[in-house]
């Protein structure tokens, strides 16, 4: 065990990845030799060389196409997006192209060695194109799978799992963590399941859901709930497609109360999905509404970033009015 | 990179947008004879006579299967009439172990690789014993065996695609590279740019084929773009470029065979401009009438490249209107034959409907397939009961 923040975790782990897998690539922009514009790469190109980590064109959609082909060909891609409020001009590369790549060809071909890893996520003053939580975007394509680490000891685990999982996986780094969140990692290789939330925390009143940077939001709400004397169970989803209906349903089936916060607008927000689904799988266990606590729907603001943020308080005063409903 | 003195000039000098002249590469004149000068590629009997093969299959396939679309046999068709020179010479310039990327007007590269009658008819009818196992349009060929990367209709899109599996072949250190087919109306959309650019910085052994037809659906060239074709382009990336006479069957191949030989030597890309003539519809839901003439139509067929390489080939003996009758009568039999076997074939089983989606049927989607079956189980008149069958 070693103490890493969140990027050392993954740059940890795609060390880890490229050590145990001869065909792993590292590329995107400003990834190579000077180790990326937050550091995630450094080092990996001294270590294996301009031919497995490199900087491409500044081309989002050239990325992603080149990773599709790569990964078609049998080789294991992992592509960087500098930051996920750019990975729009790769939309269709990733839609139309990486999420129907093995059913359009009934199994013919796969891009199943495909990550992409991106750093997303606000409270770093980043305004509207350095602070999007884009992950709804993707949850409504059949075919992708969506992650989202919380802390580097899930990070590393999960990004491996995601790297040599047989889909397609966009991993969504929160670049507010990168260095804020330290912890103990393990320097070898391990791997956490996808599709499988984590209840971080056990409880009774009620059932708080996040993922990401989020996650640090609720437990600082529940923390203050617990004060005023809600239990409150704490769920990381982690995976977002396909996602644990199971855990979460349980917990609420449990608690009988379920609140949902993300960093995301509200509207089209993912926690719209979760909510649809436990009202029908829970309906006779629900006590109150589903709450959901999340972006305003607006693009991300500068100086009043504050207002916007689905911070611990509003998690708090929701919670409360959860319970008392 | 830097300017050389004898590169700066202190008044303002525009370049202009057409100051780059590509020359077109001819061997093979209308009737059948070289021009005085050129030089034949690598070409002997045998692949000569398997270049006609195709070419005259292909001619048949497009023929029967508009036909069919025509019928109400099958929802789509596109035919590749004018384009099989460019195609099947560019084809032919290939390894098998190389891989195809194609636009979606190339199937005669695929019947060259060996793509058989009932698998292009399994492909068309949708049914349970096509490749892609009934999921896209007819058109959407596919072959993993036979290295032809599955088409997929948003244009543009093989060609990053195709930098990137040619980067993997060159780090798996095999002989092989990647041809990536499109047309140049799909040369507008962003990909094209991002795909030309990433595989020159990175070193991609790619060959790119433009096919230039002159139109885009409706849209004819001068309306696509204001340069001189997509030749230059490839030039502003660094990347040798070559253009050539689309029907031109010798030529294409000629050119292909060079690209093939210095993009794998140097590990670099090249672009292939074919010249050439959508002869037909752009696909069974377009008239042509609507925006190009007859006339423009019938000058273009005198250039038909598959005359032309049959004259040649008739004139080294190799060939004759006897076998050359009896194998287009042979093909009609056949196609025709394979169309009444694959439209009876089942479709696929509904489970299918879930699979592939990801590796393993994720819990939700199994879930949604049970609820489906049991839905349909109580309408047995509107769904076709085939609901245990697992393929």
């Amino acid at each position: 065990m070693a103490q890493m923040n969140l990027l050392q975790a993954i740059n940890s782990a795609m060390d880890v990845a490229m050590a145990s897998d001869d065909t792993a690539v590292v590329f995107g922009e400003d990834v190579g030799h000077f180790g990326g514009v937050f550091r995630a790469t450094s080092k990996l190109q001294e270590k294996y060389g301009r031919e497995r980590c490199f900087n491409t064109p500044l081309t989002e959609q050239g990325i992603i196409g080149f990773a599709n082909g790569l990964a078609a060909q049998g080789s294991t891609a992992i592509a960087e997006i500098q930051f996920a409020d750019y990975i729009f001009p790769a939309f269709d590369q990733l839609v139309n192209e990486s999420a129907k790549f093995r059913y359009r060809s009934g199994n013919e071909f796969d891009v199943g060695r495909l990550t992409v890893r991106t750093p997303y996520g606000g409270g770093i003053a980043g305004g509207h194109y350095h602070s999007q939580s884009p992950e709804a975007y993707f949850t409504h394509t059949p075919g992708l799978k969506i992650v989202v680490p919380r802390n580097p000891y899930e990070a590393k685990g999960l990004l491996l799992a995601s790297i040599r999982d047989d889909n397609p996986v966009i991993f969504f780094e929160p670049k507010r963590l990168y260095r804020a969140a330290v912890g103990e990692v393990p320097e070898g290789d391990y791997q956490i399941d996808l599709s499988r939330a984590d209840v971080v925390k056990q409880g009774t009143d009620i059932t708080l859901l996040g993922w990401g940077a989020q996650m640090e939001l609720i437990e600082k709400a529940a923390a203050m709930a617990q004060e005023s004397g809600i239990s409150c169970e704490i769920i990381d989803l982690r995976t977002l497609l396909p996602w644990d209906v199971d855990t979460v349903a349980k917990s609420v089936c449990k608690t009988g109360r379920l609140l949902i916060s993300h960093e995301a607008p509200l509207t089209g927000g993912f926690a719209g999905e979760v909510a649809a689904t436990i009202q029908q799988e829970c309906f006779l266990h629900l006590e109150s509404p589903i709450a959901r606590v999340c972006g305003m729907d607006t693009p991300y603001p500068l100086a009043l970033e504050q207002a916007h943020m689905a911070d611990h308080l509003k998690i708090f005063e929701a919670i409360k009015a959860n319970v008392e409903f | 990179m830097s300017l050389e003195p004898q590169h700066q000039v202190h008044e303002a000098v525009m370049t202009s947008g057409h100051a780059l002249k590509i020359p077109v590469l001819k061997i093979l004149q209308a009737d059948g004879t070289l021009y005085p000068g050129a030089s034949l590629p690598s070409i002997d009997k045998e692949l000569a006579l398997k270049i006609y093969d195709t070419l005259a299959f292909i001619r048949v396939l497009d023929e029967r299967m508009l036909a069919a679309q025509r019928q109400g046999r099958i929802s789509f068709y596109m035919t590749c009439i004018g384009e099989e020179a460019a195609v099947t010479g560019s084809a032919a310039a290939l390894s098998d172990d190389d891989m195809i990327m194609a636009q979606y007007r190339e199937q005669a590269a695929l019947r060259l690789r060996g793509f058989t009658t009932e698998q292009f008819m399994n492909q068309m009818f949708s049914n349970e014993k096509d490749l892609g196992k009934g999921r896209q349009m007819p058109i959407h060929y596919g072959s993993n065996e036979l290295n032809y990367m599955t088409v997929s209709s948003p244009l543009g899109t093989q060609i990053p695609q195709a930098a990137g599996y040619a980067y993997g072949q060159k780090r798996a250190g095999k002989d092989a590279l990647t041809l990536c087919y499109f047309g140049e109306g799909a040369a507008s959309e962003g990909d094209f740019h991002a795909g030309l650019n990433m595989a020159a910085v990175l070193n991609c052994p790619t060959i790119f084929f433009c096919r230039n037809n002159g139109y885009a659906i409706s849209t004819p060239v001068e309306e696509q773009f204001a340069g001189d074709g997509i030749a230059p382009r490839g030039v502003g990336y660094g990347i040798d470029t070559i253009r050539v006479d689309g029907n031109d069957l010798l030529a294409v191949l000629a050119a292909t065979q060079h690209a093939r030989e210095v993009a794998l030597a140097e590990n670099k890309p090249v672009l292939i401009e074919a010249m050439s003539y959508r002869l037909g519809a752009h696909s069974s839901s377009d008239d042509p009438s609507g925006y190009r003439s007859k006339e423009e139509e019938a000058k273009w067929r005198e250039h038909d490249g598959v005359h032309r390489f049959k004259l040649w080939m008739m004139a080294k003996g190799w060939w004759d209107d006897a076998q050359d009758e009896a194998l287009m009568e042979g093909y009609r039999k056949e196609v025709l034959a394979a169309v009444k076997v694959a439209e009876v074939i089942e479709r696929p089983a509904y489970n299918t409907l879930v699979t592939d989606v990801y590796d393993t049927v994720p819990k939700h989607l199994q879930q949604q397939l049970e609820q489906t079956r049991a839905h349909m189980a109580r309408y047995p008149d509107v769904y076709p009961a085939d609901t245990d069958k697992e393929a």
